[in-house]
């Protein structure tokens, strides 16, 4: 019986780790804002230019 | 006869139709604050703004960096900033504005425009920006007037906590009593299966495991319930929770009474069970709220500072500090804080806030100015008669209506039949305990608890979040968002619909103007120059609908009160105005104004200014047949003829209503015994929408315009207010359903324990099932009754 015992207890500590996982994930913020993120994935992150009048250039086209 | 046609503009930022166009690098822009936004933009390097969206821009109105001024004063910065040091500050603004995901990513790029700015982070739901900057750098009146530039003002209360409320404590308490629901489901198997007596050592581990996992639960997700039933207990009343709290008690008590003498393995699959379905309803009750901000209260209407004289020199004031005989400066567009007196000559008012009426008024120096006035034109000197507790305004927010907090019938209702059943509950358990009291003493206390237990009324508290919170998505998705649950109770039961005009009925802001007649461009453009001399409100809708650029110099310019205006343009003589002012044969347009145009004393043509209606308006009112009781209006009776076509004979068609008035009526009605609903436009109405049994305001943009009122609709779904009410009156029929099938399930429940034979099997499969059930009818039936009812 004693095998049911921890395996039992293994079981249970997996699940408690991913508890915990959860409820700091949760503390972090990560579900404060579930929309913005599918939002913000949509932007290009374009390598930014230092002069002016090129890329002023290019997006007036 | 033709229609003058101008092909028209769409602005590149804002796309709404220009009057006159500004040409910037090939872009048409409508107005001055559309060319600075892109401009700024321009400069910036940030015209990827334009890409994500067509037109996403919010016309910017001009702002003055001063207005923002008093937010560098200390107090008020503490207010605001949720962290503040010498180089490093946090701010978190609600910014009604954002829209779309052009101005999430302009917002996230704010550090491009500004080295002070740090970092900028937006929550689209929320509506809400959260800025990181060096304070050192940029002060916040300057990241304010940045964001009030670009379009994006924030609002700013300061009475109001500005951190919102997380729903984070309910969902770790969801986690957990989730977490434990399962583990303890799966610790009871072997019970389940029936292999009790195989191992008593395996037995009895896994009941001391259950027993620590319920404890959890007991002690931290459902400890609510307890404070909330034990708090409602010493106020001598009984809520819905304190039943509830009854059930959990009776059955966490049981169950480690069973467990620690061996008796059985207790009921905690049903415990968690309940306690994790009874969190899903609350944490489904709180999804609905979050989108919707609705604490704005009329103060926020007013503006918090305003430019003050002292010592010569103006700085801006809180409100609430002026004095009587301080001397405030008005600018354009702004709202008057507070009674006063008017120092300069003459300056036009705009009360719409107050009274309903939609034309400015004339104000003369000396003369009485009330606080909501708006001013239009130049800005001008006021003396402060009195401090703004006392003013018009506020009293009229001062009223009762406003002070008495609408208490929730239904969850009234719900906490009335939660006292009848906690008591027939009671007599049933004193009963059951007499019983078996002289017929098995020994089995006396397990029967009573059984029977408190099982008698919890979780499916009743259930029903009610989950039909409608159902109904209240459903309606978002329709554009007809609500305050809370509570409105569908109301709005079922409403037998009288009271309608507001401008704004409501009609397009408050865009009245139809068209030209009959034919002038030549040149002419045309003559005619609004003539009409833009003038603040009339006729003349200023004609030179709005002109679009084309208004050069002309105007000579020998004047007005005639009441009769028109007139003026030598070019080498012509024109007139604009009443049809005997120009000398035409009268006639009466029943739709609306004429004004007639002359050039060198010949008429040719004229002018029709007439309200626009919102679409199948008349329809709705002839589905609502006779709950449509009254249109109340705050303007003058010009288009009564036309609100008699589509009001029909039965409703009474009241002109010239103060808000007063308006809130008068609507208490008359009531005192009659009608349940009422008011639809109308916002504050110059909210005494009556408060008054009501159910106050929505119609609005065109969601979201900006959003005062205190049970619901918001969207304009362009006020012809669907009629199935919204029979969809309320049918989410009532599926909670009563609903609380029918809850009320089988306990008396089948309360059957097993009172003979005494109710099994923890038992208690584990009739009490989810019934949670289950009651949330998949109530949730599935509205769904079905929505998509037929919206539909047809």
């Amino acid at each position: 019986m004693i095998f049911v015992v921890f395996l039992i207890s293994v079981s249970m500590s997996i699940a408690l780790v991913f508890l915990l996982a959860f409820y700091l994930s949760l503390k972090n913020g990560q579900y404060d804002d579930t929309h913005t993120p599918s939002i913000r994935m949509l932007f290009d992150n374009k390598p930014v230019k230092k002069e002016k009048s090129d890329s002023q250039i290019s997006h007036l086209k | 006869m033709a229609t003058a046609q101008v092909v028209q503009t769409e602005c590149f930022h804002c796309g709404q139709a220009c009057e006159e166009v500004h040409w910037v690098n090939d872009k048409a822009f409508c107005c001055y604050g559309c060319q600075t936004v892109y401009e700024i933009l321009a400069a910036n390097n940030l015209c990827e703004y334009y890409q994500l969206e067509n037109h996403p821009g919010i016309s910017s109105r001009q702002v003055d960096e001063g207005i923002f001024a008093y937010l560098d004063k200390a107090d008020i910065r503490q207010k605001l900033l949720t962290f503040d040091s010498k180089t490093f500050s946090k701010v978190t603004f609600q910014v009604p504005g954002i829209h779309c995901v052009s101005c999430v990513w302009l917002l996230e790029n704010l550090q491009q425009m500004n080295r002070g700015i740090l970092r900028s982070e937006v929550n689209f739901t929320r509506k809400s920006i959260t800025i990181d900057f060096d304070p050192s750098a940029v002060a916040l009146s300057k990241l304010v007037a940045l964001l009030s530039s670009l379009g994006y003002t924030p609002q700013i209360t300061l009475n109001t906590e500005s951190n919102i409320v997380q729903p984070d404590a309910l969902v770790s308490k969801l986690a957990i009593a989730g977490f434990c629901f399962g583990n303890v489901m799966l610790f009871s198997f072997p019970e389940y299966l029936g292999l009790n007596h195989s191992d008593p050592y395996l037995i009895r581990t896994f009941s001391i495991l259950n027993f620590g996992l319920a404890s959890l639960t007991f002690f931290y997700s459902g400890f609510g319930y307890l404070r909330s039933a034990g708090k409602s207990f010493s106020q001598k009343q009984i809520n819905i929770d304190v039943p509830i709290a009854a059930g959990l008690l009776a059955l966490f008590l049981r169950s480690s009474y069973d467990i620690v003498t061996t008796t059985g393995p207790g009921y905690l699959d049903s415990f968690t069970g309940l306690v994790f379905f009874l969190l899903i309803g609350r944490w489904f009750q709180s999804k609905t709220y979050e989108t919707l901000a609705f604490d704005r209260d009329f103060k926020s209407y007013f503006p918090l500072a305003v430019q003050r004289l002292a010592y010569d020199q103006w700085v801006p004031t809180l409100i609430y500090d002026l004095k009587p005989n301080d001397s405030i400066q008005i600018r354009n567009m702004e709202i008057v804080p507070t009674d006063g007196t008017l120092i300069n000559e003459e300056a036009f008012f705009d009360y719409s806030f107050v009274t309903g009426e939609s034309r400015p008024a004339l104000v003369k120096q000396g003369e009485k100015v009330y606080a909501g006035g708006r001013l239009i034109g130049q800005p001008v000197k006021l003396v402060v008669e009195k401090p703004t507790s006392q003013s018009h305004l506020t009293s009229l927010w001062n009223n009762p209506v406003f002070g008495k907090v609408n208490a929730s019938k239904y969850k009234k209702i719900i906490d009335q039949s939660a006292r009848v059943f906690t008591w027939i509950v009671l007599g049933i358990a004193l009963l059951t305990a007499i019983y078996w009291q002289f017929t098995q003493p020994a089995q006396m206390w397990l029967v009573l608890t059984s029977v408190l237990m099982v008698a919890c009324p979780c499916a009743l508290a259930l029903a009610a979040p989950f039909t409608y919170g159902s109904m209240m998505r459903v309606f978002g998705r329709a554009h007809f968002y609500l305050k809370n649950a509570d409105v569908i109770e109301r709005l079922a039961a409403v037998d009288a619909v009271v309608f507001d005009k401008t704004g409501t009925v009609t397009h408050g802001d865009k009245p139809n103007v068209a030209f009959v007649g034919h002038l030549t461009e040149k002419e045309m453009r003559a005619v609004k120059s003539l009409a833009g001399a003038s603040t009339h409100p006729l003349s200023c809708l004609i030179a709005h609908s002109i679009k084309s650029i208004s050069i002309d110099a105007i000579s020998r310019f004047k007005e005639i009160p009441g009769k028109g205006i007139q003026g030598v343009i070019g080498d012509h003589f024109f007139q604009l105005g009443a049809a005997e002012f120009v000398g035409a044969p009268r006639v009466i347009d029943a739709e609306g104004s004429m004004v007639f145009v002359a050039i060198d004393n010949d008429v040719v043509g004229y002018f029709q200014v007439r309200t626009v209606v919102r679409k199948n308006i008349k329809e709705m009112i002839s589905r609502l047949g006779k709950a449509c009781d009254a249109l109340l209006s705050g303007d003058v009776p010009s288009d009564a003829d036309l609100m008699k076509k589509i009001f029909g004979t039965h409703p009474i068609l009241m002109f010239n209503q103060t808000p007063h008035d308006k809130l008068d009526y609507i208490y008359n009605l009531q005192q009659n015994g009608k349940t009422v609903l008011m639809v109308g436009d916002g504050l110059n109405d909210s005494g009556a929408l408060k008054q009501a049994d159910v106050g929505i305001t119609v609005t065109d943009n969601a979201g900006i315009f959003t005062p205190a009122c049970d619901g918001i609709l969207d304009g362009t779904q006020l012809d669907a207010l009629d199935r919204f009410i029979r969809l309320a009156k049918a989410s009532t029929s599926i909670l009563k359903i609903a609380f029918v099938i809850s009320f089988l399930y306990n008396a089948i429940a309360l059957g097993f324990a009172i003979t005494g034979n109710l099994t923890p099997l038992t208690a584990a499969i009739l009490m989810p099932m019934s949670s289950i059930s009651v949330v998949g009818f109530s949730s599935i039936a509205v769904n079905i009754v929505a998509k037929r009812k919206l539909k047809s």
